[in-house]
């Protein structure tokens, strides 16, 4: 069998016979720490990583400002209306969950699956997920009008003797969400324990010291503890597999186990979770591609992971515009009235501008990516990205509120206009997610620097034992 | 390479680490130390090497065990609370009335077991994720915020780019000597004392 030497510079070859390298020009595991760690020893961060934690953290402080004028003037400041009760809040969340879909992906399925090319993006991914499911968590709590009975969300004793509705999907989805992010951060923080250590080990100052020293818990490198490190780590990826699956099934749930036309299909779960994975994905990648450039880190994401990624949305993308069209054909199926009607609403109504938005981002964008050049150029790779995660976006909207505009009597019909404050609003949500996006940059390993070098030709201790060579990735057996 | 000089006192030794620079030199250290006999040794390096817990003769870990528990714990806590605060009724001994807050929400059953999995399945995989991370910190003896391997500074690198394998002196094989003479066998770069 062919063998590549290590410091090759392309690796987006299609070579089955011949693993693809993983990390570019390092031979060494030094020169990994070095290199990624660069982001986070540097005295000062580029003007550009200030000038935009200025403007993420003035977004944010918009979204506090508004929030605080929602609570003091009442949910009449929102566009949401008599049938359209849901309006942007909801389509928020289900845009911001969405997208928190990816990280639970890459860190859990892709690592049950062995690929490896996962360490180089799964820790931002995660830190991602994290801050989506923040954003997202957000809007059903403002949403619920009486914000100081939001606890009532919760099972808490009371003197009232008062517990929530277990059969409601609005219950599982806090119990999903509330989960999903509790799992999302163990998953996270315990995937950054060793790489916290490496930062304590290498800190200059003494707060650093002190600080890293903390959140490492004294982790040593034992190998005792490496043991049931792994063995946790593949637990965990094996709970957060149906896990990931779930939660936006449950999100979904909201939707399908309702009565409307357009919300009551089964088609739904899957549907949603592809579509989660898809924006998640597409997410990953905007903020990927300028990450990569501004932080010097092209040599672990490299163009395969790239387009890796690419095919992933790719594929998720053709699932999502399956379940368009199969929502049309089982519209006209059934011979239901108002299914049909509500389809055609959706996109010859009066919203058919949001429809076809949503349909050349998500279903006719994404097919670009079946040419290679597509996914070899950062440009066409980038603008995609941004399409995606606009289309995605749209593909909420369409749902939530031609469903609700127009459903069974045409006298309770009624049309929905954003105000202000929702659209300012949701600006405000990408500074909150950006504000937190840009500190854990800085002050957070952004690669999983130990898993990196773990899948590096050089940390085979069997270097001669396999007949796969020297330049490859052992297999786990 | 020669002998290192014993500059601390004997009651205070914790052990000696030699330090190795590749992966399969740790992983021929580490077999060579379990085969020799002894069992309070550890390998300290900077990400999990391939195979080698099983070169050091490590046990497999209770983890799933108790992680497998942990999930049953929150399958149970999410039946008994979906149960008891919705759907149940009766009386102990007939003096202490027990009833859930029963929704009549379009004549449904109060015990509507399917709409009871989505939260049961949530707490399940909650609890035994909890369980999972919880119990490797438990029983990797996690947080320990004093230890003598990370007193000593070149053991820094053992997160960075170098393979250490650590003799502790309460092994009952513990031979300061001896194990210098051995450690030394194994071709390492150096060889480190180290104080409690």
């Amino acid at each position: 069998m062919t063998t590549l030497p290590i410091n090759e510079t392309d690796n987006t070859h299609e070579n089955p016979h011949v693993r693809a390298t993983l990390v570019l020009n390092h031979s060494d595991f030094g020169s990994v720490t070095n290199t990624i760690l660069k982001v986070n020893e540097s005295s000062r961060p580029p003007k550009s990583w200030y000038l935009a934690l200025a403007i993420s953290f003035s977004l944010m402080s918009m979204l506090g400002a508004l929030i605080g004028y929602l609570f003091f003037t009442g949910v009449g400041v929102w566009g949401n209306n008599n049938p359209v009760a849901w309006g942007y809040p909801i389509v928020n969340f289900v845009f911001w969950v969405g997208i928190g879909h990816a990280g639970t992906l890459i860190s859990a399925i892709l690592f049950l699956f062995r690929q490896k090319w996962r360490t180089a993006i799964n820790r931002f991914a995660e830190a991602m997920t994290i801050f989506a499911v923040i954003c997202a968590g957000t809007f059903p709590g403002i949403h619920v009008g009486r914000v100081w009975f939001a606890y009532w969300l919760f099972p808490i004793p009371n003197q009232m003797d008062l517990w929530p509705q277990f059969r409601s999907p609005l219950l599982w989805d806090v119990f999903a969400v509330g989960t999903y992010f509790t799992v999302s951060l163990l998953f996270w923080y315990l995937g950054m324990i060793p790489d916290l250590a490496t930062m304590r080990d290498r800190a200059t100052t003494r707060v650093k010291q002190i600080a890293y020293g903390i959140v490492s818990l004294g982790w040593r490198g034992s190998m005792r503890h490496w043991h049931r490190y792994e063995r946790a780590y593949l637990l965990l990826a094996a709970l957060a597999t149906p896990l990931v699956l779930s939660v936006h099934s449950v999100v979904s749930f909201d939707f399908a186990v309702s009565q409307l036309p357009g919300w009551h299909s089964t088609i739904f779960p899957p549907y949603f979770v592809a579509g989660a994975i898809f924006s998640g994905f597409a997410m990953v990648m905007t903020l990927a591609i300028p990450a990569r450039e501004l932080w010097g880190l092209k040599d672990f994401i490299t163009m395969r992971h790239l387009e890796n990624m690419c095919k992933i949305i790719l594929f998720t993308g053709s699932i999502v515009g399956y379940a368009y069209t199969m929502e049309f054909f089982i519209a006209w199926y059934s011979g239901e009235l108002y299914e049909s009607f509500a389809f055609i609403n959706r996109a010859f109504g009066p919203y058919s501008w949001a429809y076809w938005i949503m349909v050349s981002c998500n279903v006719i964008t994404p097919q670009i990516f079946w040419f290679k050049k597509a996914r070899n150029s950062i440009v066409i790779m980038f603008t995609a990205s941004l399409l995606v995660n606009v289309g995605m976006w749209f593909e909420r909207f369409v749902i939530v509120i031609t469903s609700l505009a127009n459903d069974f009597l045409p006298s309770s019909w009624g049309m929905y206009e954003p105000s202000w404050v929702d659209i300012l609003t949701f600006l405000g949500s990408f500074g909150l997610f950006m504000t937190f996006f840009l500190l854990f940059i800085r002050f957070l390993p952004v690669l999983a620097i130990a898993e990196i070098k773990a899948v590096m030709p050089q940390a085979n201790p069997h270097p001669h034992g396999h007949d796969d060579g020297p330049s490859t990735v052992e297999e786990d057996e | 390479m020669t002998g290192v000089t014993s500059n601390v006192a004997r009651e205070d030794l914790y052990g000696l680490a030699a330090e190795f620079s590749d992966t399969p030199g740790i992983f021929h250290a580490a077999e060579q130390t379990h085969a020799a006999g002894y069992k309070w040794f550890d390998c300290l390096v900077p990400f999990a090497v391939h195979g080698l817990d099983r070169a050091m003769g490590v046990k497999m870990t209770i983890l799933p065990i108790l992680v497998f528990f942990g999930g049953f714990t929150g399958l149970l806590a999410a039946c008994v609370l979906q149960v008891f605060t919705n759907s149940l009724q009766f009386d102990i001994w007939a003096v202490v009335p027990l009833v859930g807050y029963q929704f009549d929400v379009s004549g449904k059953p109060f015990l509507g077991a399917a709409a009871f999995v989505p939260i049961a399945f949530e707490m399940t995989v909650l609890f035994a994720a909890l369980t999972a991370v919880f119990g490797t910190f438990f029983l990797n003896k996690l947080p320990m915020f004093y230890h003598p391997v990370l007193k000593h500074p070149a053991l820094a690198r053992a997160t960075d780019d170098r393979f250490y394998l650590v003799i502790e002196a309460k092994d009952p094989k513990f031979n300061r000597d001896d194990v210098e003479a051995f450690l030394l066998s194994l071709n390492p770069d150096s060889v480190i004392e180290l104080e409690k």
